[in-house]
C-alpha cells in the first residue's frame, strides 16, 4: 500500500514535468516564430488550459482513484480538525464518553449475558430442586436424591450441593471456613480436573464413608504454601479429622454460589440426625447433567415418574413432591437479564445524545467553513465529493472518539464492578475482548456516519452562490432550525433518562422507609462457635457454654441486649417448621401439616429488634428446658390458623422438634423474605421458640455454630468488644460474619441500588451533555445576530429585552424537547415496571421535578450567552464580522 | 440491440483521438507536444488537439499497454517524455484502422443514399 502510494507520487511528479515540458516547447515554437517572451509564454499557457485540471484528470487515468481520495480526505480532514483544538477536543471527547459507557457496559453485557457458561457443554447442565405445595424451587432431601440419581434415564450424572462452615483447629488459630457439602458426581460432571490429587470417589458420598475433603487451590496456597505433599494430609474440622484427597483449581466457581467456599466435604460427612429423612430439605439444590440428545421437556418427564413413583412408595413424605428442572443458563441470568437490559437501553440513549452534540457542533462548525466548501464547489469539486469529505472528517472524530471510548472502558468497566451487587453472576468473565472491540468499533463508525451525515447533507446542499454572498455568515434560518431540533431531541432523550433515574431513587426512598417489622438500627449479627473440642458433648453441656458465653457478651462494654438466634433471620436466612394445632388429629402425613417459619431465640430478642409485643407475653429467663415448653406466634400465624379466637393459651403440636408447645404471646409480623414483595411469598406464618428449649439433639449440634443479635449504640466498634470477651473465655472460639441490619437489608436492596446508581450517573451525564448542546446552540445563535441585536440596542432596546429574547429561544428548545421527552417516556418507564416499587411508572411528582430541572438547567445554560448579548457595546457588535 | 448499437458507434467516435495518436506513434516515438503538432499539421490545421483529452488519452493508452514511454531530450535540447508504439499497440492499430473504415464506409453509404433520395 505504501509503496503504491509512494509511486504514485512520483508519478505525479512526472506528470508535473511532462505536462511542463509541453508548456516549454510550445513557448520555444512561439519565440522561434518571432513572438516576444512574455506573449510567447502567456499564449502556450493559454493554449494549453487549466494545467491543474489536466493534471487531475490525466491522473484519474492511472486507477485507484478511490483511495487517493480517502487518503487526502483523511491528511486535509486530519488539519483541518487540528487547526479548531477546542471543537477537536469537545467533540472527541463527547463522543468517547458515549463510546466509552456502551462500551463498558457491553463488555459487561457481553461477559454476563452472551459468553457461553464455562463448563464443557452448558447447555446439558440443569440445576435441580423439589417442587413442594409452598416452595416451587425447594430443596431435596439427600435420600430422595439418592434415588433420583439410581432411578433416572434422562441423566448422564447429577449432583447435590449445600454451603456448610467448619471450624478449623490445628492449623494457626481457629478460624471459621466457609465450605461445601457435595454429592460424588459434583466436580466430575461440571468438567472439573483437581490440580492435584483425586477427586470424589462413587460412594465416598455416603454416610458413614470416611472422611475426605478437597481444598481450593487458595485454601492450598494459604494453608500449605501450594506445598505438593498435602495430599493425604489430615484437617481437623469441627474437631473430626479429614483426610485431604485432591485440590480444586483457583478459578472454579459455582455460579449462583454467594460466597467463594474453601473447602469440599462429601454430603455423607454432615453428622446431621435428620440428614437421612427423607422428608428433611435441609437446602439441598442439585446440579444434573443431561445426556446428550436429551432435551430439558424429556428429562422432565422422566423425573415427574421417578417421583411419582417415589411418592406412592413413600407418601408420608413425598406426596405432592415433584422435581423441578430449569436450566442452568436460564437459573444463572433469568434475575438480571432485564436490568442489565434496562441499562443498556439508558446507556444507548447517553451515545445517541453524544451524537447529536456532536452533529450540532459540526453544523455550527459548518457555517463557518460555508465560504470554504463554496469555493470548493465553484473550483469544480461535486457536491458528492465535497460529502465524502465531510464525512471522512466526522469518521476521524469518531474513529478517535471510539479509540479514547475504549480506553475509559476499560477502567470503567473495573470501576463498575466493583460497585456490581454481589449477586450478578460470572462477573469474572467481564472484560474486553474481541466481540466488545468489533462492537465499539461498529457502535463509532454508526455514530460516525450517523451524526456526520446530517451536517453534511446540509451543507453541501447550500448553494456555492449563496453562501459566498452571505459572507461566509450563512446565517440561513433552515440550519438554525435544524440545530434547534437536534436540541430539543437531546433534552427529549435526557428528560427519559432523568425520568428512569428518578423513579429509581423515588423507589428506593419508598423502600427505605418501609416498615419491615422490626427496628434495624443499631442492631448487630454475628456467628459464632464454641471450641471444637465441644462438638460430641452433651446437651446439657452446650447449654451451660452457651449461658455462660450469653452472661460475658451481655456483659461486654456497648452491649446492651444479647440473643443468641437459630434457625430463621430475617431477610437474611430462612428455615420452616412443620406443625398441626393441638385438639386436631395428627395429619396421616407431613404433606398435610402446616408450615412455619420458625425463630428459635432467647427473651431479649423482641427488644432488640424493636418488634411490637400484641398479646399475651414474650419469654423470659424462666422458659429454659426444665419448664413446660412455649413458643410465640406472629399475627399471620394467627390470622390464618385462629381466626377471631384468642390463641393466647392454645397448643401447637411442632413436627420437626417433636414437641407440645403453649402459645403465650403474639408479636407483630416481620418482613422475611424481602421488603418489596414479602406478601407475594406464601410462606407467611412466623412461630417463635426459646432458644433454650431446644431439643437435646439439636442443642448439642449448635456447638458448631448459631447466630448471635446484640444491640448496642456503635454496632462497629462492639463487634471489637464481643472478640475481645469471646477470646477472653477461649482461643478456641469463634465469632465471625459481623453484620449489621442495616446492612443486611442495604444488602438486599442491592440490585435496585445499583440500577439507581448506574441510571443516575447515565442520567447525569445526558443532562450535562444536553446543556452543554444547548449552551452550545444558544451562544452559536447570539454569535450569528450579534449585528442584529447591536443595532436592536442602538436603537433604544432595553438590555432586559434582550436577555429575554435569547433566554426565550433556549426555553422553547427546552420545553420542546421536555415536551416530547414525556410522550417518550410514559411508554418506555413502564417497561421497568418490575423495578418500581409503591410508585408508579407515570408517578407525577418525579415527572414534575424532572421537567423543572431540565428547564432550570437549561436556563442556566443559557444564561451566560444571553447576559453576553444584553451587556453587548452596540459599536463593537456593529463593527462584528 | 439498438442500445448496444449505439454504444458501439460512441465508442468508435470516442477512438478516434486514441486511432490519430496511434497513427502518429507509427512513424517513431514522440512526445505529447509533437503528437498535438504533428496531428494539427497533418490535418490541414483542421483538428486541434486539445491538450486536456491528448495526455489523459495518453495515459490512458499506456496504462492498457499499448504505448510505452520514456524520458529523452529533444532536438532543441528540451527534456521531454516520449511514446511508442508497442507490439500490442500495433495490433490495436490495424483492429482500430480497419473500424475506422467501416465505420465511413457506413456512413458514405448513409451520405449517397440520403442524397439519391434528396434528388429523385
Amino acid at each position: 500500500m505504501s509503496f503504491r502510494w509512494f509511486g504514485r507520487r512520483r508519478r505525479s511528479e512526472e506528470l508535473n514535468e511532462e505536462l511542463k515540458s509541453h508548456l516549454a516547447m510550445a513557448t520555444e515554437d512561439r519565440l522561434q516564430r518571432g513572438e516576444p517572451q512574455i506573449d510567447a509564454a502567456n499564449a502556450a499557457r493559454r493554449e494549453m488550459g487549466n494545467f491543474l485540471l489536466i493534471r487531475e484528470i490525466t491522473q484519474d487515468m492511472w486507477g485507484g482513484r478511490w483511495w487517493r481520495d480517502l487518503l487526502e480526505d483523511v491528511q486535509y480532514g486530519l488539519r483541518v480538525l487540528c487547526k479548531d483544538p477546542r471543537f477537536l477536543s469537545v467533540a472527541v471527547l463527547t463522543l468517547a464518553l458515549g463510546i466509552g459507557a456502551n462500551t463498558a457496559l457491553f463488555s459487561i453485557v457481553n461477559g454476563v449475558l452472551l459468553n457461553p457458561l464455562p463448563y464443557p457443554h452448558p447447555e446439558e447442565l440443569v440445576t435441580l430442586h423439589e417442587s413442594k405445595p409452598n416452595f416451587s424451587t425447594g430443596s431435596i432431601s439427600f435420600p430422595n436424591f439418592l434415588d433420583w440419581q439410581k432411578d433416572n434415564q434422562t441423566f448422564s450424572s447429577m449432583a447435590v450441593q449445600r454451603g456448610t462452615s467448619f471450624i478449623l483447629t490445628g492449623l494457626g488459630e481457629a478460624e471459621q471456613i466457609d465450605a461445601q457439602f457435595v454429592s460424588s458426581d459434583f466436580f466430575r460432571q461440571l468438567g472439573v480436573v483437581p490440580v492435584i490429587g483425586r477427586d470424589f470417589a462413587r460412594g465416598e458420598d455416603l454416610v458413614g464413608a470416611a472422611p475426605v475433603a478437597m481444598i481450593t487451590a487458595g485454601f492450598w496456597k494459604r494453608k500449605f504454601d501450594s506445598a505438593s505433599d498435602v495430599i493425604g494430609k489430615n484437617l481437623t474440622l469441627d474437631g473430626k479429622a479429614y483426610t485431604i484427597v485432591g485440590v480444586v483449581p483457583a478459578n472454579f466457581d459455582l455460579l449462583g454460589a454467594m460466597r467463594s467456599r474453601e473447602l469440599y466435604v462429601p454430603v455423607g460427612q454432615w453428622n446431621n440426625p435428620i440428614l437421612m429423612n427423607r422428608a428433611a430439605g435441609l437446602g439441598f439444590h442439585g446440579i444434573g447433567r443431561l445426556k446428550p440428545g436429551v432435551t430439558v421437556a424429556q428429562a422432565r418427564g422422566d423425573m415427574e415418574r421417578v417421583t411419582r413413583n417415589l411418592a406412592q412408595t413413600y407418601p408420608d413424605s413425598d406426596k405432592g413432591i415433584g422435581a423441578a428442572l430449569i436450566p442452568l443458563r436460564e437459573r444463572v441470568l433469568g434475575q438480571v437479564q432485564p436490568f442489565l437490559l434496562l441499562l443498556f437501553g439508558a446507556v444507548g440513549f447517553v451515545l445517541l445524545i453524544a451524537g447529536v452534540n456532536v452533529a450540532n457542533l459540526l453544523l455550527a462548525r459548518s457555517t463557518g467553513r460555508a465560504r470554504e466548501f463554496a469555493i470548493r464547489m465553484a473550483l469544480g469539486a461535486g457536491r458528492g465529493r465535497i460529502l465524502r469529505q465531510l464525512l471522512t472528517e466526522s469518521l476521524l472524530l469518531a474513529v478517535i472518539g471510539g479509540g479514547l471510548g475504549v480506553l475509559l472502558a476499560a477502567f470503567g468497566t473495573k470501576a463498575a464492578l466493583r460497585v456490581l451487587p454481589e449477586t450478578l453472576p460470572r462477573s469474572a468473565e467481564v472484560g474486553i475482548d474481541a466481540r466488545v472491540l468489533v462492537f465499539a468499533a461498529g457502535i463509532s463508525l454508526l455514530a460516525g456516519i450517523g451524526f456526520g451525515l446530517l451536517p453534511a447533507l446540509k451543507i453541501s446542499k447550500s448553494g456555492a452562490q449563496a453562501a459566498l454572498k452571505e459572507g461566509g455568515r450563512g446565517g440561513s434560518g433552515t440550519r438554525h432550525r435544524v440545530q434547534r431540533a437536534l436540541v430539543a431531541a437531546e433534552m427529549a432523550l435526557a428528560l427519559v433518562l432523568l425520568i428512569g433515574a428518578g423513579l429509581m431513587i423515588r423507589t428506593l426512598g419508598a423502600l427505605w422507609n418501609v416498615n419491615p417489622g422490626f427496628e434495624p438500627k443499631n442492631v448487630l449479627t454475628f456467628g459464632f462457635a464454641l471450641p471444637s473440642a465441644m462438638s460430641g458433648a452433651n446437651a446439657d453441656s452446650v447449654r451451660a457454654a452457651l449461658r455462660e458465653v450469653h452472661e460475658k457478651f451481655a456483659a461486654a462494654p456497648g452491649i446492651q441486649a444479647v440473643s443468641f438466634s437459630w434457625g430463621a433471620l430475617p431477610l437474611s436466612s430462612d428455615d420452616e417448621w412443620l406443625f398441626w394445632i393441638d385438639g386436631q388429629p395428627k395429619p396421616a402425613s407431613e404433606n398435610d401439616m402446616n408450615w412455619a417459619l420458625n425463630y428459635v431465640v432467647e427473651p431479649d430478642y423482641l427488644r432488640i429488634m424493636g418488634i411490637p409485643l400484641k398479646s399475651g407475653r414474650f419469654f423470659t429467663g424462666q422458659d429454659d428446658e426444665r419448664a413446660r415448653k412455649v413458643a410465640v406466634i406472629d399475627e399471620a400465624l394467627a390470622s390464618k390458623f385462629f381466626p377471631g379466637i384468642d390463641p393466647v393459651g392454645k397448643r401447637l403440636h411442632l413436627n420437626s422438634t417433636d414437641q407440645l408447645v403453649e402459645i403465650i404471646g403474639v408479636v407483630g409480623h416481620v418482613k422475611q423474605w424481602s421488603l418489596d414483595a414479602d406478601q407475594k411469598e406464601s410462606l407467611q406464618a412466623q412461630l417463635y421458640t426459646p432458644f433454650m428449649q431446644l431439643p437435646d439433639k439439636a442443642m448439642a449440634q449448635s456447638s458448631s455454630g448459631i447466630g448471635v443479635l446484640v444491640r448496642s449504640q456503635n454496632s462497629v466498634a462492639v463487634f471489637d468488644s464481643v472478640r475481645r470477651a469471646s477470646a477472653e473465655m477461649s482461643s478456641q472460639q469463634v465469632v465471625f460474619g459481623a453484620q449489621s441490619m442495616k446492612e443486611i437489608i442495604a444488602n438486599s436492596l442491592s440490585e435496585r441500588r445499583f440500577s439507581m446508581i448506574l441510571l443516575g450517573i447515565f442520567a447525569g451525564v445526558a443532562l450535562v451533555l444536553a446543556s452543554v448542546g444547548i449552551y452550545g446552540v444558544i451562544s452559536y445563535v447570539v454569535g450569528q445576530r450579534t449585528q442584529e441585536i447591536g443595532v436592536r440596542i442602538a436603537m433604544g432596546a432595553q438590555r432586559s429585552e434582550v436577555l429575554r429574547l435569547v433566554l426565550r429561544q433556549g426555553v422553547t428548545m427546552a420545553a420542546l424537547g421536555a415536551g416530547i421527552g414525556l410522550a417518550a417516556a410514559l411508554p418506555l418507564t413502564r417497561l421497568m415496571q418490575t423495578l418500581l416499587f409503591a410508585i408508579s411508572a407515570a408517578d407525577p411528582l418525579t415527572y414534575f421535578c424532572v421537567v423543572a430541572l431540565l428547564l432550570g438547567v437549561s436556563i442556566a445554560a443559557c444564561w451566560m450567552p444571553a447576559y453576553r448579548a444584553a451587556r453587548m457595546n452596540p459599536v463593537d457588535a456593529l463593527r462584528y464580522e | 440491440m439498438a442500445k448496444l448499437q449505439y454504444q458501439n458507434r460512441i465508442e468508435l467516435l470516442q477512438g478516434t483521438l486514441d486511432l490519430m495518436i496511434l497513427q502518429t506513434l507509427q512513424w517513431g516515438p514522440q512526445h505529447g507536444y509533437g503528437i498535438s503538432l504533428a496531428i494539427r499539421n497533418r490535418s490541414g490545421e483542421m483538428l486541434q488537439v486539445d491538450t486536456g483529452s491528448l495526455y489523459p488519452a495518453l495515459h490512458r493508452l499506456e496504462k492498457q499497454k499499448w504505448v510505452a514511454s520514456e524520458w529523452k531530450v529533444s532536438e532543441n535540447k528540451q527534456r521531454a517524455k516520449y511514446y511508442r508504439l508497442t507490439a500490442a499497440g500495433k495490433r490495436q492499430l490495424a483492429q482500430e484502422r480497419s473500424r475506422w473504415q467501416q465505420l465511413t464506409e457506413a456512413i458514405a453509404g448513409v451520405l449517397e443514399h440520403s442524397r439519391n433520395e434528396t434528388e429523385s
